[in-house]
C-alpha cells in the first residue's frame, strides 16, 4: 500500500506544484498566510512573539492551505471526471485516500514550518537584542505538533465535505467557514470570560495547555480518519 | 487469455425502485470486440461498473477473466483497462505525465513504462505532442490518449464506454481504425458500449442489445439480422403500376411492397433468390435499371428489437 500511496502522492504533487497554471495559483495562495505569520505579526510583536501563545496564529496556515487543497483534490477530481478512472484502476481505496491526504497535510504543515522559521528571522532582524532570539520549547511544540494535527483535522473534515459537496468551490467555502468558526468562538470566549478562563488555567503552564490540546486533536483526528475511511469507498463513490 | 472473458448470471442492480440492470445473463468470449448496444439510460454504464467491481450487484453474479467481481474485484481491475464515460485525463498535466502516472499505478518499471508510452503515443500519432498539457488538445486527441492509457499495462480486457461519443466524423473514424488495429495486434478482449450501430457493425464480432437493463438479443450481427431484420430488395426503374404491385403482393414469399418515385422496395419473408420475381416484373412491363439486394442494417435490427420490446 505504501508504494501505491507514493504513486498517488506523485500525481497530487504534480497537480499542486508542477502543472502549468497551478504553480502561480499555489504561490498566490501562500502569500497571505506567509505575509501575516512570517512577517507582519512577528514584526509587530517583536520578542514577545517567540515565547507567547501569540505564535499559535501559525495554526491559521494549515487551516487556510489545507482548506483549499483538499476540496480540489477530492471534489475537484470528481468534478473533472478523473476520479472514476482512478477508481477503475488497481489502486486501493485507502492508497488513494491516504495518498491525497498526505500531500495536503504535508503541504500545509511544511509551509507552516517555513513560516515559523521565517518569523524567527523577522523577529531577530527587526528587533535585534544583541543575541539570537529563539522560540521557547512550549511554542516549538505548539507550532510544530499542533499545526500538524490541525492540518490532519482540516483534511479529515475537508474530505467528508468534499465527498458530499456539489463543487470544489462549495466545498472550499463550507470548509473554511467550519474551520474558522471554532477559533472565532474561542476568541470570543477568551474575551468575554477572560478572568474565569485565566483562573481555570492558572494551575497549568502553557506547555500543559498545549499537551491537552494535542490530546484532544489526536482523538478528533483518529475519529475523523476512521469516518473518512468508511466514507471513501468505491461502492459509495460510484453512482451508476 | 480466458476462453470466456466475461460471464454473467442473472446479474441485477437496482437503484431504489429502478432496475438499472435486470437479470443480465451472457458470455463474452476472449479475444474479440464485443459490442454492448443500447439507447441512453439502458444500463450500459452500470453494467461496466458492475463488471469492474465498482458497484455491488443487487443480485446474480459476474465473472470477469475468471475472477468473481464481488469477491475478487481488485484482481478484475488489475487485469483490465477502462476508458469510461469521460476521458478521465489530468488536463493540467502533459500526455507524458498522464501515462507516467498510470504506468506507476500499474507498477510498470520506469523503462518499460516509457517504452510502452512511446509505442502507444506513436501508434496514436501523439508522440510529437507528448510534452504539451492535455487541456490544449482536441477531444479526439484526448480520447486517443485515454485509449492509450487504458491499454498501457497490456490488459487482457478493456472496457470502452462510448469511446467515439461526441467526436467529429473524422476523429471517430480514426479512433475506430486505431482500435481495430490495436485489438488485432495485442489480442485484447474489448467490451465496447455504444449506440452507434455503424461502429458496432464495423468493429464487433458479437453484439448484445440491452434496453431498460434487460438483454434483448445477443449474437453475431448477421445472426441478429437473420432473426430480426427481414431480407429485402430494391428495384430502380419505371412502370411500377398497380397491377405489378398487386401481382407482387399476391406472392407468398413477399411480405410487403412499397413504391417511392423510381424505387420499388420489396420485403421478403425469408432469404431467397430474387431473379424469378424480377423476371415476373419485367414480364409485366417494368423497365428495370438496377436491382439491389440488401440485408437489414444493424440499425434496423436494433430499432426492430426496441419496437418489439415496447
Amino acid at each position: 500500500m505504501i508504494a501505491d500511496m507514493l504513486t498517488v502522492m506523485w500525481k497530487e504533487r504534480k497537480g499542486l506544484f508542477v502543472s502549468r497554471g497551478s504553480r502561480s495559483r499555489a504561490m498566490l495562495s501562500l502569500l497571505v498566510p506567509l505575509g501575516l505569520v512570517a512577517i507582519w505579526f512577528p514584526f509587530i510583536e517583536g520578542a514577545r512573539w517567540v515565547s507567547s501563545p501569540l505564535a499559535l496564529v501559525a495554526l491559521l496556515i494549515p487551516i487556510m492551505l489545507v482548506a483549499t487543497t483538499v476540496p480540489d483534490s477530492f471534489a475537484g477530481e470528481r468534478e473533472r471526471h478523473t476520479l472514476s478512472t482512478l477508481l477503475a484502476s488497481r489502486l486501493s481505496d485507502r492508497a488513494i485516500l491516504f495518498g491525497k491526504l498526505a500531500v495536503a497535510v504535508a503541504y500545509g504543515w511544511l509551509v507552516t514550518i517555513i513560516a515559523i522559521l521565517l518569523a524567527l528571522i523577522t523577529v531577530n532582524a527587526a528587533h535585534w537584542q544583541g543575541h539570537v532570539i529563539l522560540y521557547s520549547p512550549a511554542v516549538v511544540v505548539a507550532d510544530v505538533v499542533l499545526t500538524f494535527l490541525m492540518a490532519i483535522l482540516v483534511a479529515g473534515v475537508g474530505i467528508l465535505i468534499s465527498l458530499r459537496a456539489a463543487s470544489v468551490q462549495a466545498a472550499q467555502q463550507l470548509l473554511v467557514m467550519i474551520m474558522l468558526l471554532p477559533p472565532i468562538i474561542l476568541a470570543v470566549i477568551l474575551t468575554v470570560f477572560r478572568k474565569q478562563v485565566a483562573s481555570a488555567l492558572s494551575g497549568l503552564s502553557f506547555l500543559e495547555v498545549v499537551l491537552i490540546a494535542m490530546g484532544v486533536l489526536i482523538v478528533a483526528d483518529v475519529i475523523l480518519l476512521m469516518i473518512d475511511m468508511a466514507r471513501f469507498q468505491r461502492a459509495r463513490l460510484i453512482l451508476g | 487469455m480466458a476462453e470466456i472473458a466475461i460471464r454473467t448470471e442473472n446479474l441485477t442492480r437496482n437503484f431504489g425502485q429502478i432496475k438499472a440492470v435486470d437479470g443480465l445473463s451472457m458470455e463474452v468470449p476472449g479475444g474479440i470486440i464485443f459490442g454492448f448496444l443500447g439507447p441512453n439510460g439502458s444500463g450500459k454504464t452500470t453494467t461496466i461498473n458492475l463488471l469492474l467491481g465498482l458497484l455491488e450487484p443487487t443480485g446474480g453474479k459476474a465473472e470477469v477473466l475468471g475472477f468473481d467481481t464481488r469477491t475478487q474485484a481488485d484482481a478484475v481491475r488489475s487485469h483490465s483497462g477502462a476508458l469510461l464515460e469521460y476521458p478521465g485525463l489530468y488536463e493540467q498535466m502533459s500526455a507524458e505525465d498522464n501515462l507516467e502516472f498510470y504506468g506507476r499505478v500499474w507498477r510498470m518499471g520506469a523503462a518499460e513504462g516509457k517504452a510502452r508510452s512511446k509505442e502507444l503515443l506513436t501508434h496514436f500519432g501523439l508522440w510529437e505532442r507528448r510534452k504539451e498539457s492535455v487541456d490544449k488538445w482536441s477531444r479526439g486527441m484526448k480520447q486517443k490518449l485515454a485509449m492509450a492509457r487504458a491499454l498501457l499495462h497490456r490488459p487482457s480486457l478493456v472496457f470502452l464506454d462510448e469511446p467515439t461519443a461526441g467526436l467529429d466524423v473524422v476523429a471517430a473514424a480514426s479512433l475506430r481504425d486505431d482500435l481495430a488495429g490495436l485489438t488485432t495486434r495485442e489480442g485484447v478482449t474489448v467490451f465496447l458500449t455504444t449506440h452507434n450501430m455503424t461502429e458496432a457493425e464495423k468493429l464487433c464480432r458479437l453484439v448484445a442489445v440491452i434496453r431498460k437493463g434487460k438483454l434483448l438479443a445477443v449474437g453475431h450481427p448477421d445472426e441478429l439480422r437473420a432473426h430480426t431484420g427481414a431480407p429485402h430488395f430494391e428495384v430502380v426503374g419505371s412502370g411500377f403500376n398497380e397491377n405489378v404491385l398487386n401481382m407482387l403482393r399476391a406472392r407468398p414469399e413477399v411480405s410487403a411492397v412499397e413504391v417511392q418515385d423510381k424505387r420499388l422496395s420489396v420485403q421478403l419473408r425469408q432469404e431467397m433468390d430474387v431473379a424469378p420475381l424480377v423476371s415476373l416484373m419485367v414480364g409485366a412491363g417494368v423497365q428495370v435499371e438496377e436491382v439491389r439486394k440488401g440485408k437489414a442494417s444493424l440499425e434496423e435490427v436494433f430499432l426492430t428489437l426496441m419496437e418489439e420490446e415496447r
